[in-house]
């Protein structure tokens, strides 16, 4: 199991990461998520060993691995672009960890692992002559041969283009799921992280704002920040946020409250009215901006047979299940 | 169709220049061996081969060119780490330092390190002197720097992750090393290597000097040959040996050079500070400059010594023409003329080395185009391996008519010069160009760009250091040259190596300090130039 | 950030022509001028050098321009002279010496010309050169040197004979340029084919097994090994030249060194008229202003030789602590050009053995 406990690292004195405690339980997938430049690399990097830790404390099963080297971590680490060893083939590629380790019948573990990725036969391929998806799998590959007792994934998945993406997350859940890996996912993608992983935790300039099961944290955004970025359309508060509540048939408090844009649907027995302002038509729904009554512009979604135009009025219903209370009062890192 | 002639069109000039100063000269000299009073006689030639003394030469060549190519590797590979990914106060002064040793005329070279390990100097007592060992550390003094220069360039820009990956995969420092960073360092490691054998090969100076007489060289052998004895059936013998000794090497190393997939991702990382884990690359540095410092500090004290007591009485003198004429000019006329003479030499070699390194480090696209990259690359290989007596005789025998009449011509040295630097600049330059991804130059096409343009925008940055290493060469060679200079150099504008062989030629206390403090000034200011060019960084040349 | 984007490559442009012009290409001062039929070419060896003021006075006496190309020790001057015979070099050449003069006359390098020598002159004549195609300009004894002050220090009397070096008390004291790499090495060489005719490689035998040590070059031998060198070594006997000792003056004003007169061999140089030069006339102009008083006058102290010239005078110090040999050994010209290689060979294979 992973520990980390108030972790700082900092390059030439500019903080990248600020006390950043988690844990991740063996077996768990837990992704990291945060926009660019949030810090996430950077905390993959130390648990890695890659980067030194300036205060605070990295552990696995209560062990401080101060010190340890990368080597010696028994973590294996797959970067965005692979990194695959460009003179080396498939094979060796899949098998240098285990050639490292003088596995006995390392051949037959690697066509099991390619087999695992689905890269049956690539065995003498260089690099170089494989397409991006291909390379990925090749790296999740080698990273698996060993059976690391924790697979760093710094965002797997983003170098590929989207319907593969989509495509070999599902893949990636299920090939860590088989091989029982505990694993800590580095992404910028909800629906990513939400795919592969069980767990997750929000970063936001260094700081982790947020963590726990990954559902929980869809329905209980920390602070308004952590909801947009979460993909909340929208975070409302004081009166436009009672309004609203009420709506949705709750009782309004102190707490903001975080919509999606699918919890306001346009249906004639809707609580709410107000006068659309633009409509977008999708491939599943007609995506509108309302002016409502008593709360301002908001996100909402109408069925393809409607015909809303602007300037019409509309009444709109609200899903519950598609709002988020968010606490009132200064946020809690690390909550 | 197009390519091939373009391949031509870039090649043409080096190897015009190539034809003229090197193969015109050379073949002739070795045709005045082998015919002997107009009639072809190979015989002579062949029975010289059989001498015992020309086997124990060939061997004694041989073994001291590879064992002083494996110290200079072994001490430059980690060196080069800790001196190009590491960061640390003084760096780039030390690294410019390393430089010193390739511009000090041999013959103080030689001195200095004699007054270190002779009988009555401090390091006496080693028996070193006269020995096979010091020539070879005196081979590894002069070429060190050759492998720390051309490694270190690779490695600056050598993307680090894959060396994450496998350090995450449990690959120990050492293994990494092994598995990831050698093989992507390999063409530059055996690139240097290779630069480092031809010229411990054809080292002259060292192998007299250092070695007491006991040990011929195949260099020193065609000296005594052609110079002294006139012995030109002998000579050509050997030159042929050394040409087929080069031929050979060099069908090893591309071999060796080659990799599966040269491409190489570059980038620019922080270089953090020394740690623990450097240790080899400390250790490595710090017998590197006990190497090349130990020496150089004996030239300094020398050069500091006036009677009995210390002073700088031997560099005032230096100002001036002399007591008794000592000087044939001022140190600071020749100081200038060998500067300027410098500048040649670089701009000319670099011109060269750069077309050249386009020319070979291009993907073939047939097997026959790879061939003749692989020849052209070899071709321009050879000014190392030729004793420049061989090819200083053959300028004056083949250069003498119309249009070809260019014995009287100033610009013979530095070309001569220039052509002594260019496999180093090719070297250096060839394996950072061979590296781009190809794909990155057909973006640039794609956008519009023609070939100069795309050159600017994917070449030349990468180019850059490289670029910045191989005139460092270039310039430092010309500025130590001793051997073409000598034999070509006019006595009105002598080079500094020059007057110092003037200076330390003759008795008398006071010339003996001013050879030395000129052998300094020489040195710092080749320091300084280094300097300079380091900190030349153009990181946003690309981008325009 | 833009602004250094377009003036870093303008800055290094004009860097790299601001270089390009002090180069040599650029300032080409005196190529042209060469082709005229007023110059005459002196080729010469790395050696040479003689006052910038003599050579101007010679050039405003005969209106010739004085162009000249010095490189390579003497074998090398002469090997090159050799070989481009057919094209020569240049008008005159200065600088073979009588160990390497035989081979250049039997090739037919020089064009005969009588100049009229000094007083003094006629006694370095090259033995063999009928036609007086080489005039004799200098001379230079290569002999062994002590250290007077270490023999006195160390209460050993010192050596004055060849025979004395083989000797037990002086082992480990004698250093030596070699004979293959150095001219002065060369000399000694043909100084004990003198002395001892065809049992020289004894003599040799018995020399290096009494640790005699052997350098590259003159400068190895003098400079760092010899305790009166710069580099202030350990041997107090050395081979040099007979005008040495006027370079070691010690504080008291006499020289601390002095050269054995029995251990001399003389090396004489020579000037002549190239056959085949462009300028012959010049090229007697030359050799003339070679044997003139000012040049004779004007040896010693540029190029560390004696003057053939029997009236000229002397520097203070040459005077008084420069003793040429009266009676120097010799060797035959002919016998060295016959021999030289069989000589070299043996010598390499005694002293490595």
């Amino acid at each position: 199991m992973l520990s980390l406990h108030d972790v700082s690292v900092s390059y030439d004195g500019t903080p990248a990461v600020v006390d950043a405690s988690l844990d991740l339980a063996d077996g768990q997938v837990l992704a990291v998520l945060g926009p660019s430049g949030s810090g996430k690399s950077t905390l993959l990097r130390a648990i890695a060993g890659l980067e030194p830790v300036a205060s605070g404390r990295v552990a696995w099963d209560g062990t401080d691995l101060r010190g340890v080297p990368t080597h010696r971590r028994g973590f294996a680490l797959m970067f965005q672009d692979g990194q695959l060893f460009g003179h080396l083939t498939v094979a060796r590629n899949v098998g240098y960890a285990l050639r490292l380790r003088r596995t006995p019948d390392a051949a037959a573990r690697v066509r099991e692992l390619l087999a695992l990725v689905g890269l049956e036969g690539y065995e003498h391929r260089l690099p170089a002559t494989l397409s991006g998806g291909e390379r990925q799998r090749v790296a999740l590959a080698r990273s698996l041969a060993v059976q690391p007792r924790l697979l760093l994934l710094d965002e797997p998945l983003s170098a590929l283009d989207a319907g593969l993406r989509e495509r070999l997350a599902t893949e990636l859940r299920d090939i860590l799921r088989a091989a029982g890996t505990t694993a800590l996912m580095v992404t910028h993608d909800q629906d990513e992280a939400f795919t592969v992983a069980d767990r997750l935790a929000v970063m936001r300039d260094g700081r982790i704002v947020q963590q726990g099961d990954i559902a929980a944290v869809w329905r209980g955004p920390v602070d308004a920040e952590t909801a947009l970025f979460l993909g909340y359309a929208r975070v409302l508060e004081g009166d436009p946020a009672h309004v609203l509540l009420r709506a949705a048939g709750r009782s309004p408090g102190d707490d903001a409250v975080a919509v999606r844009r699918s919890a306001l649907v346009v249906a004639d027995a809707g609580a709410l009215s107000g006068t659309v302002v633009s409509a977008r038509v999708t491939p599943e729904q007609i995506r509108l901006i309302v002016a409502v009554d008593g709360v301002g512009e908001l996100d909402a979604v109408a069925r393809l047979d409607a015909h809303p135009a602007p300037g019409d009025r509309v009444a709109i219903a609200v899903d519950a299940s598609r709002t988020a209370a968010i606490p009132a009062g200064p946020v809690r890192p690390g909550g | 169709m197009r390519r091939s002639l373009a391949l031509v069109g870039l090649a043409a000039l080096p190897l015009a220049v190539l034809g003229v100063f090197f193969v015109l000269p050379v073949s002739g000299m070795l045709a005045e061996g082998l015919w002997v009073d107009g009639r072809f006689d190979p015989g002579a030639v062949a029975e010289v081969l059989t001498r015992p003394r020309t086997i124990r030469v060939v061997w004694f060549t041989v073994w001291s060119a590879s064992a002083g190519t494996a110290v200079a590797v072994l001490l430059g590979v980690p060196a080069a780490h800790l001196l190009h990914r590491r960061t640390f106060p003084g760096r780039g002064a030390l690294r410019a330092a390393l430089l010193v040793p390739f511009v000090l005329p041999t013959v103080v070279v030689g001195v200095a390190f004699r007054e270190l390990i002779g009988e009555a100097g401090p390091l006496g007592f080693l028996g070193f002197d006269g020995s096979a060992g010091a020539i070879v550390a005196g081979l590894a003094f002069f070429n060190v720097a050759v492998v720390i220069r051309a490694v270190g360039a690779a490695w600056e820009s050598l993307d680090p992750r894959p060396a994450e990956a496998a350090a995450a995969l449990g690959a120990s420092p050492a293994q990494v090393f092994r598995t990831v960073t050698l093989p992507a360092l390999r063409p530059a490691i055996v690139s240097a290597a290779s630069v480092v054998f031809l010229f411990c090969a054809t080292a002259f100076g060292v192998v007299l000097t250092l070695g007491g007489l006991r040990y011929s060289s195949v260099e020193t052998e065609i000296y005594l040959l052609t110079t002294n004895l006139l012995d030109l059936q002998a000579a050509a013998a050997l030159s042929i040996v050394q040409l087929l000794a080069i031929t050979a090497l060099l069908a090893i190393t591309s071999r060796l050079r080659a990799v599966p997939d040269p491409t190489v991702a570059r980038s620019t990382v922080r270089a953090p500070r020394p740690s623990r884990g450097d240790w080899p690359g400390l250790l490595a540095t710090g017998l590197v400059v006990v190497l090349v410092g130990l020496p150089i500090a004996a030239l300094v004290a020398g050069s500091l010594q006036v009677g009995d007591g210390w002073g700088l009485g031997n560099y005032r003198a230096l100002t001036t023409e002399g007591s008794r004429q000592a000087l044939l000019v001022p140190v600071t006329h020749a100081l200038v003329t060998s500067l300027r003479v410098a500048v040649d030499a670089t701009w000319m070699s670099l011109t060269l080395g750069v077309l050249v390194a386009i020319v070979v480090s291009r993907r073939s696209h047939s097997r026959t185009e790879r061939r003749v990259r692989g020849l052209l690359d070899g071709l321009f290989m050879l000014p190392l391996g030729v004793s420049a007596v061989t090819l200083g005789f053959g300028f004056l025998i083949t250069l003498d008519e119309p249009p070809l009449d260019l014995r009287d011509s100033a610009l013979l040295v530095p070309i001569a010069q220039a052509l002594v630097a260019l496999p180093l600049v090719v070297r250096t330059l060839a394996p950072a160009l061979g590296g781009i991804d190809d794909r990155q130059r057909q973006a640039a096409a794609s956008l519009g760009a023609g070939p100069l343009r795309t050159f600017a925008t994917v070449d030349l940055p990468v180019l850059w250091k490289p670029l910045l290493a191989g005139a460092g060469f270039a310039f430092a060679v010309s500025l130590g040259e001793f051997g073409a200079t000598s034999f070509l150099a006019r006595d009105e504008n002598p080079t500094m190596p020059i007057v110092i062989f003037h200076l330390i030629g003759h008795p008398g206390a006071m010339n003996y300090g001013m050879a030395l403090a000129a052998s300094v000034v020489l040195a710092t200011t080749t320091a300084l130039v280094m300097l300079a060019v380091e900190r030349l960084r153009v990181p946003s040349l690309g981008s325009f | 950030m833009r602004y250094f984007r377009t003036i870093t490559p303008a800055l290094l442009a004009a860097g790299a022509l601001a270089l390009t012009a002090c180069s040599t290409v650029g300032g080409g001062d005196d190529s042209a001028s060469e082709q005229g039929s007023d110059t005459v070419v002196l080729v010469t060896h790395e050696s040479f050098a003689l006052p910038k003021k003599l050579q101007r006075q010679f050039e405003q006496e005969t209106g010739y321009d004085l162009v000249v190309r010095a490189a390579g020790d003497a074998g090398t001057l002469t090997n090159k002279l050799v070989l481009t015979k057919d094209k020569p070099l240049g008008d005159a050449a200065f600088g073979v010496d009588n160990t390497f003069a035989s081979r250049a006359l039997g090739e037919g390098v020089f064009a005969a010309y009588d100049a009229k020598l000094p007083e003094g002159a006629d006694q370095y004549r090259l033995a063999g050169d009928d036609d007086h195609a080489l005039s004799p300009v200098d001379n230079a004894s290569v002999c062994v040197n002590i250290d007077d002050g270490w023999f006195a220090g160390h209460d050993v009397p010192p050596p004055t004979s060849l025979d004395d070096l083989a000797r037990p008390e002086y082992a480990k004291l004698f250093v030596l340029p070699g004979a293959a790499t150095s001219s002065p090495g060369m000399a000694f060489l043909l100084a004990t084919v003198a002395e001892y005719g065809d049992d020289w490689p004894d003599y040799w035998q018995r020399l290096m097994d009494n640790g005699a040590l052997l350098t590259d070059g003159w400068s190895d031998a003098y400079q760092v090994d010899f305790t009166q060198g710069g580099g202030k070594g350990d041997r107090p006997i050395v081979l040099s030249y007979d005008s040495s000792p006027a370079f070691t003056i010690g504080d008291d004003g006499s020289s601390t060194t002095s050269a054995l007169l029995d251990t001399c061999f003389r090396q004489v140089e020579y000037a002549g008229v190239l056959a085949g030069a462009d300028n012959p006339d010049g090229a007697e102009a030359v050799v003339d202003f070679l044997l003139s008083p000012q040049v004779q006058a004007a040896l010693p102290d540029s190029m560390y030789v004696f003057p053939v010239d029997s009236t000229v005078e002397l520097p203070q110090e040459w005077a008084t602590y420069a003793k040429q040999p009266t009676d120097p050994l010799q060797v035959d010209p002919a016998d060295i050009a016959e021999h030289r290689d069989e000589w070299l060979r043996e010598w390499s294979d005694v002293t490595s053995r």
